[in-house]
Formats: C-alpha cells, structure tokens, sequence
C-alpha cells in the first residue's frame, strides 16, 4: 500500500457544536487520525458560583440549545439532592413527560435533518425539499409535535422556565392535556411513515463493529431516561450498576491537547453513551411498540456498529411517543392537582444524573447555608463519547485502508460516524472539522 | 421589496438553541419562509458552504476569543445585512457571567489551564469587533420576532424592536406582579418583545433579552433588596446573569 491520503475537516457540518477531523496518511502508514474539538470553552462550573439556587438551572440550561430540558433536569435533580429537597409523584410524572418530548424532539432533529442527507446523497435537507417534500413536511411536523409537547409542560423547549427546584412554577390544564393528546394520536401516520423511511434507507447505514462499553441509566421498572441508577454493560453482557453519587468512579475525565472537552474512561480504554447505549443496556424494557420497531429496522442487542445509534435513536422515537400518550392518559383520567413548590430541608452538596438524547448526564452543585452556589461540576454525554470517537477512528481507517477507499469516501464515512453519535459539542464545549490531504 | 435574499447562519460561542428555534415554526410557516429566502450557509443543518455575497447573515454566539476575530471580519465583508442573532450575539449574554472572575480557567481546567487552546477572554456581543445592522434579543430568541424582523427587511421596511419594559407586557395580559405574591422580578428594566411568559407562568422575569436602552440599574438594585427581600450582595449581582455587559461596571 503506497498511498496517501489527507482528510482536514474543519469545523464538521451537520453537527452541534465546532468539531475538526484530521488524517494523515503517508505511503500508507498513518501518521496522524484525530477528532479534535476546538469549540471555545465557555466555564460554566465557574459561572454558576455564588448564584442563588433557584438561578443555577437557569444558568446550566444554557450549556446546549439542543438538550436544555436535560440539563434544567439534571440541574434541579442535583440542586434538589444537595439541598434534601423531595419532590411529588406528579412531579416526577410530570419531569418524565417532559423528557419524552426532549427525547423525540432532538432525535426527530438529528434522524431527518442530520443524518438523513447522508444516506439521501444529499448535502442538506434544504435541497431535499424540492426532491423529498413530503418526507420533509414530515419532519417538520414531528419537530413540532415535540416541541409543542415540551413546551406545554416546560413552557419553552429551548431553556424550559417552569420547571424549578421542588416541582412546576405551573401546571398544565387538563383540556391542554387533551388537546394535546389529539395533535399526538393525528401524528401517528407520520410515526409509520418515519418508521418504513428509515427501514427503505437502513441499508445505506455502514457496517462497522467496534465492541466497547455502553454506559447509561437503568430503572428497574422502565427503559430509563428521567431518573435510575448508573449502569454499563460490555460487549460480552457483563453489567454493573453504580450509585449515581459515584459517578466519578464511573467518568474518569482527563485533558487532551487536541481538544477543550475532556474526555472520559472507565472499565474499557472509552465508552459510549446516548441511544445506542441506553438500548444495550434495556432493550429488554422497551415497549412492544419499540421492540417491535427495532426488531423490523434490524437493531438486535448488544449492537456494536456505531452507525446504528441512528436507528436506536428511531426505536426511541417510539418509545418516547407512547410513553408520553400513557403519561398523558394517567393525567386526563387522574386530574392535574395544585402543588406548592418542596422547599429546602438541608444545604450541602448533591449529584443528580438524568439521560439526554446524546447520553448520560450528570451534575453536581454545592451550596452554603444560604443557597448560593459554591460550585458545580458537568459531565455531559458529547465528552464521555469524544474518546469512543477517537477510538473507532483508530479501528475504522485502518479498515477503509484496507478496503482501498478513496479520501472522499473515507471521509464521509468519518463524518457519517461523528454525525452517528449526534455530538452535541457546545455542551462538551463544542465539535471538529475533517481534513483530507493526498 | 428585495428579491429572494441569500441568508447564512453562523455560530460563536454558545449554545446554538437559537439556530434550533429555526427548526421549531412547523411545515407551514417554514417551507412558506424558504419560498422568500435561499438559505446558502447554516453549518449545524447543512454541509453547503459559500464564499458568495450574503444578503443577510445571522451571527449566533459571543465573541470571546481573539481567534475568532477574522472570521467575523470576512462574514461582515460579505453580508450586507448584519443581524445579531440571540442574546449570546448581542450583549455576550450568559457567556458574560465570567467576565467579572479572574480564576475561571483554573477552576474548569485546574492543572490543564495554561494549554493554549484554552484561552479565553472576555465575553461580548459582536458588535464589539464587527458592525452589527440589527438585534434579535434573547435566550432564546423570539422565533416570532425573527419572522417578523425577516418579513420587514424582506419589504424594505426598517424592523420594529421593543424599547420598552416586560411590566408593559404584563400589564397588557393582565398578570399579577411578582413583587405583589413576594418574589422578586427584573421586569422593570428588561427589554420587552417576549410577550413575558415567565411572570405568568409563575417566575420571575431574568431579564433574558437584556436592559431597555439606559435602565436604572441603581433603583432596579434597591427594589429588589427593599421591595423583594434579597440580601445585599445577591441584589447587587443579580444583573450579572444575562445582562452582565450591560452593567455600569462592565469593564
């Protein structure tokens, strides 16, 4: 093998966040094959100190435009352990509703409008448009749908305002409810139609296996994503839970020199975490209605090609569709009842952990005992996947190579597989570029 | 009325929720919007890149980093309409709570702080290194608010943006002021145009779309400590959650 080849992706489209990817090869021999993230740090532990903790989850939304719920959620439940602060079952039931629509919003985003191009041949769903219009229109109502759904409950989707420490500033109504339930049970068409979209284009998804640790929640009675405990799973089956107040244990950050995120490891050299992840660790939870889907996409646990956690997060589509309608019917037939906010009982220090579309993700916050932050520590799911990244980098040009793949196809198998993980880089601070050189 | 304008989107340092609320109108009023405008460059959506004349560019994220400074430079070059799109844009928004601490670095990145990649400075608007033609407040953004911008550049007609405070808006849709259920607000001073959800749904307002032009910041910190209760310190930096750089402090 003589050949050479340079891949320079600066700044990585179709991405949240500014991510480089660089390949260098050398008569053959690579010399060089990186994910960089130069997104511009932006210190929101820092931030955070000597703010009120009724201010912080405010703040600490604002790390990801795309995961806000997730973080307002990880944030309150972290402030709430730290301040011995119980919240209602509504609450809870509430919270989870509003991580449903998180979780269909952003996947609806990221299958449709990130993924999808590269498997339509196309650079952007602008162009499709014109060429898929109804698929197009599709997803645009779907996108909504989530967004309609997240907003009634959290009153915005992009940095959600009602939910606070110890509960909902205000509750939705139960004819809110109900017209909601309508526009949800009129977007079951477009449900089906997503489902056998993904299945005509799932032979376009790489095959590449690459075993590594999945780590994300577990519940004992759901397929978790609001609350549960921390769990990873390896390619042979092997589980082991961790209290989420150990989550240290479990991330392992260190510093690299290509990157202003930190990355993460812990029973393997890197771990993933998101759909895919979620989906090795609880496939057997799933709903019918989602076992069923990944069943006839193709997806089978413990998957290890990276490339499927598109079609997980599909699988989660619906599963977060009928978790959200089962919440939704408990309501209308139970009433939505008035709570006062839970107050303080303690001031100290807590962790709270919640699953975002892109993974697992945790918070941690101090208080004094007048309730200002004293500071914090975000481990977001983009950072526990930057290594995994690098890693099946390492695994797959080694194998392009030896499939004689030109540069152009080797990098946009590259930039299909970060698109893949659905990084989300302003959180972890934000994403790299790709660049080829011959 | 301008012919279909080429309209780009760019991001700095921030979030990108603001690019996320373009995904958010639904299928009518979106694919109605493409019909007038062509979207040339939007990095988070799409692969297309331009080095083409802009007509109007959306510029999302802070400046807070000197590296950043020529590219801003060449997007100004290119676009004849500057919009600054979401607070992080404006007035350095949220990022800006750094910007009055010194150890930040070393508190995030503690022995790793020095590698140059890190480097920071601190967290303003655009307009602080490019000229900016027009301001979309807020974080987010109003997505209404940015249709209607749009909508008046695409008629030839110069944008509308409130100057006024949120209290207007509450009054206009009846809501109960939070000093009178004993919480405090800064809806005294913050820009209006969101229509204030938040006071009606039970929060305060954080002033998320910054100050209307020359707010009282002196009375705005004595009513939250006499009328609303809070400690001293806390009323006095209350204002450095989304409006830092438009404190009288601001450095």
């Amino acid at each position: 093998m003589s050949k050479t080849i340079s891949i320079a992706v600066h700044h990585l489209t179709r991405v949240e966040g500014h991510g480089n990817i660089v390949v260098d090869v050398k008569s053959g021999k690579i010399e060089k094959c990186e994910w960089q993230v130069p997104e511009a740090p932006r210190f929101f532990e820092a931030m955070v100190r000597g703010r009120h903790y009724t201010e912080v989850a405010r703040i600490t939304s604002r790390i990801c435009g795309i995961c806000s719920v997730g973080h307002t959620l990880a944030s309150l439940k972290a402030t709430e352990a730290a301040l011995g602060i119980t919240i209602s079952e509504q609450t809870v039931k509430l919270r989870e509703l509003l991580k449903h629509a998180e979780n269909f919003d952003s996947h609806v985003l990221h299958v449709y409008f990130l993924a999808a191009p590269d498997l339509l041949g196309a650079p952007s769903v602008f162009p499709l448009v014109a060429t898929h219009g109804p698929v197009v229109a599709r997803a645009l109502r779907l996108k909504r749908l989530g967004h309609e759904c997240g907003s009634l409950i959290g009153g915005r989707t992009t940095h959600p305002t009602k939910a606070v420490p110890g509960g909902f500033s205000s509750l939705p109504t139960v004819k809110e409810l109900e017209e909601l339930k309508a526009k949800m049970l009129a977007s079951v068409p477009d449900l089906e139609e997503t489902l056998k979209t993904v299945k005509a284009l799932a032979g376009a998804i790489p095959a590449f296996d690459r075993p590594t640790e999945y780590i994300g929640l577990h519940a004992k009675n759901c397929y978790a994503l609001y609350d549960g405990d921390i769990q990873s799973v390896l390619p042979n089956g092997d589980k082991k839970l961790y209290p989420v107040a150990d989550y240290r244990k479990v991330t392992n950050e260190y510093m690299t020199a290509a990157s202003t995120a930190k990355f993460t490891k812990n029973r393997m050299e890197s771990y993933a975490a998101g759909a895919l992840a979620r989906f090795n660790n609880n496939f057997e939870q799933l709903l019918p209605e989602a076992k069923q889907a990944a069943a006839s996409l193709g997806l089978k646990g413990i998957c290890t090609n990276p490339y499927m956690n598109t079609v997980a997060q599909v699988v989660e589509i619906v599963q977060s569709f009928h978790e959200s309608l089962a919440i939704v019917d408990e309501f209308i037939n139970k009433g939505i009842r008035d709570e006062p906010l839970a107050k303080p009982t303690k001031f100290g220090k807590g962790a709270g952990a919640t699953e975002v579309p892109r993974g697992i993700l945790f918070h941690e916050y101090e208080y004094d005992k007048d309730g200002m932050c004293l500071g914090g520590n975000c481990i977001i799911p983009t950072n526990q996947n930057h290594a995994n990244i690098q890693k099946d980098f390492e695994a797959l040009v080694p194998q392009l190579l030896k499939d004689d793949a030109d540069e152009k196809k080797m990098e946009l198998r590259l930039e299909m597989l970060v698109r893949a993980y659905d990084p989300c880089i302003s959180c972890s601070t934000h994403f790299l570029d790709v660049k080829f050189i011959r | 009325m301008m012919a279909k304008p080429k309209v780009a989107f760019f991001d700095f340092t921030c979030c990108e929720g603001c690019q996320i609320e373009f995904t958010n109108y639904g299928d009518a009023a979106f694919l109605e919007l493409l019909k007038h405008v062509d979207v040339v460059e939007f990095r988070e959506a799409m692969s297309e890149k331009t080095k083409d004349p802009i007509d109007i560019a959306f510029i999302e994220g802070s400046f807070s980093r000197e590296a950043d400074r020529p590219r801003l430079e060449d997007i100004r070059k290119r676009a004849k309409i500057v919009i600054a799109y979401g607070q992080c844009a404006t007035t350095g928004g949220v990022n800006a709570l750094k910007n009055h601490t010194k150890d930040y670095k070393q508190f995030v990145y503690q022995k790793d702080a020095a590698m140059p990649h890190l480097d920071s400075q601190k967290a303003v608007g655009v307009d602080q290194a490019i000229k900016v033609d027009y301001y979309a407040w807020g974080c987010p953004v109003n997505k209404y608010e940015v249709l209607q911008i749009v909508s008046h550049l695409l008629h030839g007609k110069e944008p509308v943006i409130p100057n006024y405070p949120v209290c207007v808006e509450c009054k206009r849709r009846e809501t109960i002021c939070r000093y009178d259920v004993g919480d405090y607000c800064l809806g005294q001073t913050a820009r209006a145009g969101c229509g204030a959800p938040c006071p009606a749904d039970g929060i305060p307002c954080e002033a998320c779309r910054g100050f209307v032009d020359q707010p009282n910041q002196d009375a705005l910190v004595k009513v939250l400590s006499k009328r609303a209760g809070m400690p001293w310190g806390w009323a006095e930096g209350k204002s450095r959650m989304f409006t830092a750089n438009q404190r009288g402090d601001a450095a």
